[in-house]
């Protein structure tokens, strides 16, 4: 835990390079992203979207290239920073024994967890779910949970890796607005999808990535009104990328 | 928290446990006997009556002559009763005994199959029964596993001139086993069979079997008790063996072996000489 | 089939006789037994999950080891632990021979491979779901192994029954380094063989169904206990 009080960004990527088997994932990805509001990383699948995320949170290595946050290399461990996986699994306990399970992990003290618990319960409304089971939630709620759990820790950034891929509108809408709410209390929010409908409704900038490169990083306003390339108008367009 | 409670009451649980499972601090010895002697009852006759008089208890770990020796050779027994007097005396030869008394005596029988097929019956001695044995190829059970009954039964077969384990897998079928498990296979196997009489009166799944030939010299069953050389082995616990000894082969220990019967019949004769 | 008749007739007579014999021989297979279980749990659950875990040196071999020794004839077992439990052995000068301790220690030789090796795979398992999500949150590698245990316990518990099985039952190391000495080192299985050698074919056959039941007893309870805790949160 270096940053305590200042932000620990931005966050600077240079060179960012990876290959798995052979096949380039990530080709030397330059971008800098600021510390306000929520930064959306767009494209199709396979664009290296979630590899760039987990990335950012420590969970794999580049093999050229650098990633920091202000100078530092992320590691898993960090309390400051969270990460919200497309389909999360849960322990076999209750919702609230999960979170408390996380606290426990980065060693809070009794007192402030409960705190901590509450509100989160609070922000995602799962107060009555509290003592259910976490792995019998209905999609909805198990992504209200996955949030919660990222919530509690109080993080300064959250990275969410297509947070709304599995769930029908109503629950999109919902974890829509969990997040901008995460967002207006001053947590950093960098977060992947393929929607361009969530892109708009959410992004202040926006990485557009397509096979492993960064094609534009441009504020969501220049994107969707007059994108800088034609890959990114083609893909705006609804167009198949090759 | 609740896995530390549960590491808790896991060690707590073990604590229990394991000193419920020491073992408690009344004196003992240990005494490797023959299966015989055990399964007769004779020893479950004898101990309590030497624990009453000395209030030291007799741990018996049964088996065979061979392997009881090989007990007393690694110090792993205070005593050993056997019954093969050879092996006895290599045994106090090489040292590894400090005295040896004989204590009493039974004798061994040929059981079979009760129609007993080459009529062993009317028979006069041993060697002439184990020729015929031989000449029929009856099936004959051996034990085959070095106790003093086998060793006996080798002897046996030498005095009839017979080299029996010739035709191991032909009608000689070596079990490897105890007396009991021995006459179970006998049993099933309709065969002949040499057993200490001990063994044989105590045995209960009899079935087709019959006893068919005793009362032969040769067929003398010596039991002796030896005492291990505390010189090799240091925790041998030497007193309390040599009153067990001593009273084994007193008058008093005499005649409780003489007074044990199992089904009115005498088992053991007592033949201990004074000291 | 009268036999069979006779001895569960036996075995309801010595049962409900409530022989002290029996009574005694009973509590002393369960009492090393669980023992020997509880020990070999202790070194089986953490090795299996380090096995499972963490990569060093030599661990392919160890967890070969484990899966051959997950298959070791008792009688061996009984053999190696009497040579170093003989007085004449490296630990002989602790007089465990022929006491119930070296029964346990015996059993606990037997069994920890069988707990090890079946708590990898359990381990092995659960790793593969809990791994990334559990890593994303936080957890460093210990933490992580304590919490892949944790959450695996149900599985687990049916892992150390799977010991306790085979500890119950088997009769080759106990008769070795326990002697089968009356009052002292007589278990179930070794009874059996006695009782068997002395041709009580009826009372063997009596004490076997006994041990059945008796295995039966323990092993619904821990699957019923196992059965309740899961249906509270599942």
């Amino acid at each position: 835990m270096v940053m305590t009080s200042a932000l620990p960004l931005p966050l600077k990527i240079q060179h960012l390079s990876v290959s798995r088997q052979g096949k380039l994932l990530l080709d030397s990805v330059n971008a800098t992203i600021e510390s306000t509001g929520i930064t959306i990383i767009l494209g199709p699948n396979g664009a290296g979207k979630s590899l760039l995320l987990r990335i950012a949170h420590g969970l794999e290595r580049p093999d050229a290239g650098s990633l920091r946050w202000d100078q530092h290399i992320p590691k898993p461990e960090e309390s400051w920073r969270t990460f919200v996986f497309q389909k999360p699994i849960f322990l076999q306990r209750s919702v609230l024994a999960n979170l408390e399970y996380v606290l426990s992990l980065h060693k809070v003290v009794k007192i402030r967890k409960n705190l901590l618990i509450q509100q989160a319960l609070q922000h995602t409304g799962l107060v009555k779910l509290s003592a259910q089971s976490a792995r019998i939630l209905s999609g909805g709620e198990q992504q209200r949970l996955n949030i919660a759990r990222a919530w509690v820790l109080e993080p300064k950034v959250m990275l969410l890796d297509e947070p709304t891929a599995e769930l029908d509108p109503s629950g999109v809408a919902t974890i829509e607005r969990l997040i901008k709410k995460i967002a207006q209390q001053n947590t950093k929010i960098i977060m992947t999808t393929h929607s361009l409908d969530q892109a708009k409704r959410l992004a202040h900038d926006i990485l557009f990535l397509h096979q492993g490169r960064l094609i534009e990083h441009t504020p969501a306003k220049v994107y969707f009104a007059q994108p800088q390339t034609s890959l990114a108008e083609d893909f705006l367009a609804g167009k198949l990328l090759d | 928290m609740n896995q530390y409670l549960a590491n808790a009451i896991a060690v707590a649980t073990l604590c229990i446990l394991l000193t419920s499972v020491q073992a408690d601090k009344s004196p003992f010895i240990t005494l490797s006997s023959t299966t015989s002697t055990e399964n007769s009852g004779l020893l479950d006759y004898l101990i309590p009556k030497f624990r009453e008089r000395t209030g030291i208890d007799v741990r018996v770990v049964s088996v065979g002559t061979g392997r009881a020796l090989k007990l007393g050779e690694m110090g792993d027994t205070d005593l050993i009763l056997v019954h093969h007097k050879p092996s006895e005396e290599e045994f106090m030869s090489k040292g590894f005994g400090i005295q040896r008394r004989e204590v009493m005596y039974n004798d061994f029988i040929v059981a079979g199959p009760s129609e007993d097929p080459v009529n062993i019956r009317g028979e006069r001695s041993i060697a002439r029964v184990l020729s015929l044995i031989h000449e029929h190829k009856m099936p004959f059970v051996s034990r085959g596993d070095e106790s003093g009954t086998h060793k006996k039964e080798m002897e046996l077969w030498a005095l009839a001139g017979v080299d029996a384990q010739r035709y191991s897998g032909e009608w000689y079928h070596e079990t490897g086993a105890g007396m009991g498990t021995t006459l179970n296979i006998a049993n099933g196997m309709s065969a002949y069979v040499l057993t200490d009489r001990g063994t044989w009166l105590s045995f209960k799944n009899r079935d087709g079997l019959a006893l068919l030939f005793e009362n032969d010299p040769p067929l003398h069953n010596q039991y002796s008790i030896v005492q291990i050389n505390p010189d090799r082995h240091p925790h041998i616990k030497y007193t309390e063996a040599e009153l067990f000894i001593n009273w084994l082969t007193s008058g008093e220990g005499q005649q409780t072996i003489a007074d044990f019967t199992l089904n009115g019949q005498q088992l053991f004769f007592p033949n201990a000489l004074p000291q | 089939m009268n036999d069979f008749s006779q001895a569960f007739l036996k075995a309801i007579q010595l049962i409900l006789n409530l022989d002290p014999n029996l009574i005694e021989i009973v509590a002393l297979s369960l009492r090393v037994s669980l023992t020997a279980v509880l020990i070999a749990s202790l070194i089986g659950l953490p090795l299996g999950a380090a096995l499972a875990l963490y990569k060093f040196f030599g661990r392919g071999l160890l967890v070969a080891i484990l899966n051959t020794f997950m298959g070791l004839p008792p009688v061996v077992v009984g053999l190696v632990v009497y040579l170093i439990l003989s007085r004449s052995g490296p630990l002989g000068a602790l007089g465990l021979l022929f006491t119930p301790t070296a029964m346990v220690i015996a059993q606990v030789c037997l069994i920890t491979p069988i707990i090890a090796a079946l708590t990898r795979q359990t381990i092995l398992d659960a790793n593969n779901e809990f791994h990334a999500q559990l890593r994303a949150l936080g957890a460093k590698s210990l933490s992580m192994m304590n919490t892949l245990l944790w959450e695996t316990r149900y599985s687990l518990v049916t892992n150390v029954f799977a010991g306790f099985g085979r500890a119950i039952a088997e009769v080759g190391a106990v008769l070795i380094v326990g002697g089968n000495i009356n009052h002292n080192t007589r278990v179930m299985t070794t009874s059996i063989a006695l009782e068997t050698s002395k041709g009580n074919i009826e009372l063997a056959l009596a004490l076997g169904m006994i041990l059945i039941t008796l295995s039966l007893i323990v092993t619904s309870a821990v699957m019923s206990a196992r059965h309740a805790a899961y249906n509270v949160y599942s």
